[in-house]
């Protein structure tokens, strides 16, 4: 099976066979948001919904108008939270659901290649949805950026996503093993982190144990360090400085991949072994 | 004979309705112990009401006195029933028909399907009112929320949550319908609709806040009136101090609440009649769009 020729003829191995494995689990996401456009109708305006909700919050209390701004960033950011947590923490589950994953392992392909194109295309459909998220919150609150460095903003955005998707990938692992717990656990988990990576407040104003334990989080330090590098008066609300904040990320980032690699080759050696993986437990 | 027919009728929606509430509560609860079960429950709306005090706490420097505080707080507690009932009632046909795949079985066995979709809402209930029971509890030991339950009017919020949860499971059953024809993102109907009715309806914020050409969206829409009577129920005359409401007494609120809320409960049967009959039509009762 190892040595099949692909459709066009051509044999992949090594390398070749982990990056084709990775654009063609990545190629559906892609493509797929590109044929059907209804996803826009709940993914962009039901997070922009809890944007506005939470910016009239803001404006009931007369808050400092920095605030609406950082909400905005904070919806458009929930997107990569819910992709991570929805469609891949929970993926591997669900692909177990519809008899996908016996399939993938079956495939001479690596599963972290799988893993792997599920966040990249996951990462850039959402970028996506973000992006409206964005225009369209600062278009109707009227958002000022003030940006003195787009390259360390697009730096800090890009290794904390890498962040992010690896500890999604991480997650994918181990819900693996999960039956219904899957879906209970990351429903279970949505708000709270929502709340404790302060979404719609700066993390600064948590309690510092809490802020701190709550860095673990990638999306935490990812947009506290975005806000502090795309407003005015962002760095009054900062928790650390951006500096530090990419640092721990690289770190988690290591970590989370690393952590992927792991889990991922104990969990698919424990569900062979124990002859769960074509299990559906409804 | 019409006697001993209606009778049949009548025993058999009740038993659907029973036997749904049972089947939903195992469907929800039993994938692990109660006590995970029960912090699972919790954790959702404590979080988001959290998110909430959080957000009042930094703008207002901990002022937690002021009237605007409670009416954030329990709008936002009350409004976990919105999402939670209506969902259970809707969500029960992508499960039986997605997921278990059982929906086909359920039609042709002896029972009423509205009244069965509207059991499976019960979980839903019992499980939105523990959370709203406890966030309650957190905001009045630990947030200052000012309620007194000698001076709550207990009567005003039974038959204002009896009405409420009727309201909501009639919204659930217009969903649930909706859902029946519905190829892609069904699931998240409940979820887009108790989101936009959460703009409108006042629940964290009062309607003032909004832009005036979108004000009458929220008189229109019963929750608006439903999470007035819930707040003036237990905080009396703190939830009447708002402008949004103030010109109607408990009274009128009521009036208008069952008026609304008969309205949607005969749109919900005429929607739900219409739905049903073009699902089975068109053979989508056994559908499964893996979508």
């Amino acid at each position: 099976m190892n040595n099949q020729p692909a459709a066009g003829g051509k044999k992949y191995t090594g390398w070749r066979l982990f990056w084709h494995s990775v654009i063609a689990r990545s190629y559906p996401r892609i493509i797929g948001q590109q044929r059907d456009t209804s996803w826009m109708l709940f993914d962009v305006v039901m997070p922009l919904g809890s944007v506005i909700a939470y910016v009239m919050v803001y404006r009931a209390l007369k808050a400092p108008v920095e605030y609406v701004g950082f909400v905005v960033m904070g919806g458009a950011m929930t997107a990569f939270w819910m992709n991570v947590l929805w469609s891949m923490s929970s993926q591997l589950y669900w692909e177990k659901e519809q008899g996908n994953l016996a399939l993938y392992i079956m495939a001479p392909n690596s599963m972290m290649s799988i893993l792997l194109g599920m966040a990249l295309g996951g990462l850039v459909a959402t970028l996506l949805r973000a992006v409206v998220i964005i225009l369209l919150g600062s278009l109707i609150f009227g958002v000022q950026y003030v940006v003195a460095s787009p390259f360390e903003l697009f730096g800090v955005f890009a290794i904390a996503m890498v962040a992010l998707y690896g500890m999604g990938m991480m997650f994918a692992s181990a819900f693996l093993l999960f039956g219904r717990e899957a879906w209970a656990i990351s429903d279970m988990v949505t708000e709270p982190v929502n709340l404790v990576s302060g979404l719609y407040f700066p993390i600064k104003s948590l309690p510092f144990w809490i802020a701190a334990a709550a860095s673990i989080i990638p999306l935490t330090l990812g947009l506290d360090a975005m806000r502090q590098l795309a407003f005015s008066s962002g760095f009054k609300f900062g928790f650390l400085t951006p500096q530090v904040e990419i640092l721990i990320l690289s770190v988690l980032s290591v970590i989370f991949l690393v952590g992927a690699k792991y889990l991922l080759d104990y969990t698919e050696k424990l569900a062979i072994r124990e002859g769960r993986l074509t299990e559906a437990r409804r | 004979m019409d006697i001993s027919r209606s009778a049949v009728s009548r025993s058999e929606a009740i038993r659907s309705f029973k036997t749904s509430a049972w089947l939903g509560w195992q469907i929800t609860s039993n994938w692990t112990d109660p006590f995970l079960f029960a912090i699972y429950s919790i954790v959702r709306p404590i979080s988001r009401a959290a998110i909430l005090v959080v957000m009042y706490g930094v703008i207002t420097q901990g002022n937690f006195t002021n009237p605007l505080f409670p009416y954030i707080y329990l709008g936002n507690a009350f409004y976990t029933y919105v999402f939670i009932v209506m969902n259970g009632v809707s969500w029960a046909v992508i499960d039986d028909r997605e997921h278990y795949q059982t929906l086909k079985y359920m039609y042709i066995a002896p029972i009423r399907i509205p009244f069965y979709l509207l059991g499976r809402g019960v979980a839903g209930f019992l499980t939105a009112s523990l959370s709203v029971l406890i966030t309650i509890l957190a905001g009045v030991l630990f947030l200052h929320v000012s309620f007194d339950p000698l001076q709550a009017n207990w009567l005003l919020f039974f038959v204002s949550l009896f009405i409420g949860v009727i309201m909501l499971s009639t919204m659930g059953l217009v969903l649930a319908a909706f859902s029946l024809l519905v190829v892609r993102h069904s699931s998240f109907m409940a979820e887009g609709v108790s989101g936009v009715l959460f703009l409108f309806s006042g629940a964290i914020y009062p309607l003032e806040v909004l832009p005036k050409w979108l004000q009458p969206v929220g008189f229109a829409i019963p929750i608006t009136y439903w999470l007035e009577l819930m707040r003036r129920s237990l905080i009396g005359n703190v939830a009447q101090a708002f402008p949004t409401l103030a010109r109607f007494s408990n009274l009128e609120l009521l009036g208008i609440l069952v008026g609304l809320a008969f309205l949607f409960g005969v749109l919900s049967i005429f929607v739900f009649r219409r739905c049903d009959h073009l699902a089975r039509e068109r053979g989508l009762i056994d559908r499964t769009t893996n979508y």
